[in-house]
């Protein structure tokens, strides 16, 4: 039997619940899971005084209500299937390594920090940060999957190392920077200064963007790895037009105040 | 027994274990898909003489292919799975990498065992390759003079069948090859095989000796008509005078048993005499796949 939780009294300060992955709850039994210690602003209390719990921990947690306080969801997940009806709030995934997540709602910043692994699909918005590293951490996500449907904010794989981040909608700004290697694809529209300090990497901008002058123009093409990126995204069931897949893209190389082997690949119809 | 009034001899198909891979081509269009195809299926008939033996299995539509663009599936069987491995690499480089808008996908991806393909082709990049990772997937993107190469990093390989097949009787040399063409026509709709020869038919079938010590492989005396009154232990019914076979190579024994069936089946019924299938007496191949067996 799977895991329900249902949020029953909506915290007033976010709740820390990094016990919230199958990880954590595995064998457990409700009354178990109810017991699990949460932080609750600078006090830890029990799972159980803010969600009811049904079922016991297996592989898959269904989980429901406006979570948008409660932060951590998921962390550190090596496996298995974790579902949001609703909103979640920062730092979802954080460093996880395997399995699903998936959010009908919004999600707050900093969606799959430092992940190596695993695929979070947020049918919502996200904000900002998503797939970066943390203040202070040389690498971002080091692999793994994060799908947003609709738009983002700031930041969006800051010193990726590897993965894929997708964005249905539009991103903020600084979108790839310091990025290491790996793929960025946005489909709306992009802030200012992408892939600034990129050593590495691949940014996909379906919007006209003006590079920063420290990128250099090499050609207009059609790259096939660009078609197989999106199919998948269409596999997911994002809305992916026909004209992206069979267009040509303008290639940017940079950055070159870096080792200016990254690259923005601009959709040019 | 027979089909219809065609008799199908009391034998079997000796065929071998092998080892067999298969790439998905794609390409902006279907011609450039099947030229790529073609050229890396070219030289591959038999393991004899060509360390390895390929074959077109089928064209895909673009809803079938990793890129959404027109595809060709080949598969490549060898003796060992290295033997693939470096028979993909060789052919991979040479023959689809150098064609046209082309992109080469692993096609069995559920395989246990995997060859290093696109992760020893990378280094043609000469440091600007670059790798990229899509659900679960590696591939290399290898900068060339159109554009990209774009290839999987592994390809798996699979246990298989090779040397499964049919051999045609008729009364001349037109009324055979038109039945042999017919049962090729049916064959090739089996997914999972290969006819490895050209367009399917082989004349030359062989035994393996010869009386040249150079040699381990010399004709099939047995099945040539001329020599139905020289030789001792001719096969070549009364009143035959061509022969035809028809090689199979398969990912499993039950596909390469369904495409010689469908193959007597299409012969008998467009001109053939007799048929019959090549053995060594079943002690060089590890599968006996009997023709009557086949029928009932």
């Amino acid at each position: 039997m799977s895991l329900k939780l249902r949020l029953e009294t909506q915290p007033e300060v976010p709740l820390e619940a990094d016990c919230l992955s199958p990880d954590r709850v595995q064998g457990l039994d409700a009354a178990a899971i109810a017991k699990l210690k949460v932080f609750y602003g600078n006090q830890q209390v029990e799972l159980g005084e803010f969600f009811a719990v049904d079922g016991s921990g297996d592989e898959a947690i269904h989980i429901e209500g406006d979570l948008s306080r409660v932060k951590h969801v998921g962390s550190g997940m090596t496996y298995g299937h974790l579902k949001v009806e609703g909103n979640v709030g920062a730092h979802l995934g954080a460093g996880m390594s395997g399995g699903r997540i998936d959010v009908s709602g919004d999600s707050g910043d900093w969606v799959g920090p430092e992940m190596s692994g695993g695929r979070i699909v947020i049918h919502g918005s996200a904000g900002h940060m998503v797939g970066s590293g943390y203040r202070g951490s040389k690498v971002g996500i080091r692999g793994g999957e994060i799908i947003v449907f609709g738009n983002a904010g700031n930041e969006i794989g800051n010193t990726m190392r590897n993965g894929l981040i997708a964005i249905g909608g539009d991103a903020g700004d600084f979108v790839g920077v310091g990025m290491l290697a790996g793929t960025i694809i946005v489909l709306g529209q992009m802030g200012i200064r992408t892939g600034a300090g990129m050593k590495r990497g691949t940014i996909v901008s379906m919007q006209d963007i003006e590079p920063l002058p420290t990128f250099s123009y090499d050609c207009q093409f059609r790259p096939t790895f660009i078609r197989v990126y999106l199919q998948h995204l269409r596999a997911l069931g994002m809305h992916v037009d026909e004209r992206y897949l069979t267009g040509a893209y303008r290639r940017w190389s940079g950055d070159a105040v870096e080792l200016n082997r990254g690259e923005c690949l601009l959709f040019a119809g | 027994m027979n089909i219809d009034s065609v008799e199908i001899v009391d034998t079997f198909a000796e065929a071998f274990e092998m080892w067999a891979s298969r790439m998905i081509i794609t390409a902006d269009s279907d011609r450039w898909a099947m030229a790529a195809a073609r050229s890396v299926t070219g030289f591959a008939t038999s393991i004899i003489g060509c360390k390895c033996e390929a074959g077109i299995e089928a064209k895909l539509d673009p809803t079938q292919t990793p890129d959404g663009r027109p595809g060709i599936s080949v598969l490549l069987f060898s003796t060992s799975a290295s033997g693939v491995g470096k028979r993909l690499v060789e052919r991979v480089g040479q023959c689809v990498m150098t064609c046209p808008t082309t992109a080469c996908y692993d096609g069995l991806p559920d395989a246990d065992e995997r060859a290093a393909v696109g992760s020893q082709l990378r280094y043609f990049g000469d440091g600007y390759q670059i790798s990229k990772v899509v659900a679960g997937k590696r591939l290399w993107r290898i900068p060339v003079m159109d554009g990209e190469f774009l290839v999987e990093d592994a390809f798996g390989v699979q246990p298989a069948v090779g040397g499964g097949n049919i051999l045609i009787l008729g009364q001349d040399n037109s009324s055979t090859l038109a039945a042999a063409e017919a049962a090729v026509t049916a064959m090739s709709d089996i997914e999972g095989v290969i006819l490895p020869f050209p367009d399917g038919i082989v004349r030359s079938g062989s035994k393996p000796s010869s009386k040249y010590k150079s040699l381990f492989v010399s004709t099939n005396d047995a099945y040539c008509p001329s020599l139905r009154g020289v030789v001792d232990g001719s096969q070549v019914a009364e009143g035959a005078d061509c022969v035809y076979e028809i090689v199979i190579d398969g990912l499993d024994e039950k596909l390469v048993g369904d495409a010689m069936r469908v193959g007597m089946q299409a012969a008998a019924q467009n001109g053939a005499m007799q048929i019959s299938a090549g053995n060594y007496g079943g002690g060089l191949g590890k599968y006996q796949i009997n023709l009557h067996g086949l029928l009932e």
